[in-house]
């Protein structure tokens, strides 16, 4: 299935990449999306460790690691916010 | 729009009086002003970068925007946060809330504030002495945030 990848701060300069539009093996939730990456190793597998502060959106919406993920969806990784 | 992200400075002034001249039932005007400032976790500041999410920062902000709207009475709303290179003493963000009343905008004006700093997509990354670094979330801003789900919580 195909998914529109987006990493934001300092995951997107962790993994060296703004986003990727991926064909991958379908996945059903955001944490089964996240294992897929994480499973490239490298700074994949160190960006998105479980532990670490990782928040995701789903369609420009915040997701939850059970969130659905569908074909054609915008999946968002990125740290916590911190903006005002 | 009441949502606007931009690289260029605000004018708060000139924001409140535009949104006062329309509406004759404004009675009170609640605004915070975010500022850069020059030092931050014991460090020298020298300019900070602000990144956002285009698309869902706008939708981030215009819920909260809209939440805000469904707990209070409040009548107008204006909310500017400025993106790109910023240094110390530089605006970041703007919130203006207009209503009858001091009490409701007030707290609407503090509560799109705790939920833009923990909701809205944007991170900010400092420039030290040290080198660059992002911004870490601070848990005071998670309990903030927090404090107005057990209100409603409590309330309901």
């Amino acid at each position: 299935m195909k998914v529109k990848i987006l990493y934001f701060a300092g995951l997107r300069e962790q993994l060296g990449s703004p986003g990727e539009d991926l064909d991958i093996a379908p996945v059903t939730t955001v944490a089964s999306l996240r294992t897929l990456l994480m499973a490239r190793g490298g700074a994949w597998q160190v960006a998105l460790a479980q532990g670490r502060a990782v928040r995701v959106a789903v369609n420009q919406e915040m997701a939850q690691p059970t969130t659905a993920v569908k074909p054609g969806d915008e999946v968002a990784f990125f740290p916590p916010v911190t903006g005002g | 729009m009441p949502v606007r992200v931009q690289t260029q400075d605000f004018d708060a002034g000139a924001e409140i009086a535009a949104l006062r001249a329309r509406n004759p039932k404004i009675g009170a005007v609640a605004s915070f002003i975010g500022v850069c400032r020059d030092a931050n976790d014991g460090d020298e500041v020298k300019k900070m970068t602000l990144e956002h999410y285009p698309g869902m920062t706008e939708k981030a902000l215009e819920k909260i925007v809209g939440e805000a709207g469904d707990r209070w009475d409040v009548m107008d709303v204006l909310v500017v946060h400025r993106i790109g290179e910023l240094r110390p003493s530089d605006q970041i963000v703007l919130v203006v809330v207009t209503g009858a009343h001091r009490r409701e905008a007030f707290a609407a004006c503090e509560f799109i504030m705790d939920y833009l700093k923990t909701r809205a997509p944007f991170w900010k990354k400092e420039e030290t002495p040290r080198g660059s670094r992002w911004v870490e979330s601070r848990e005071a801003d998670d309990e903030a945030a927090g404090r107005w789900e057990k209100r409603s919580a409590d309330a309901a």
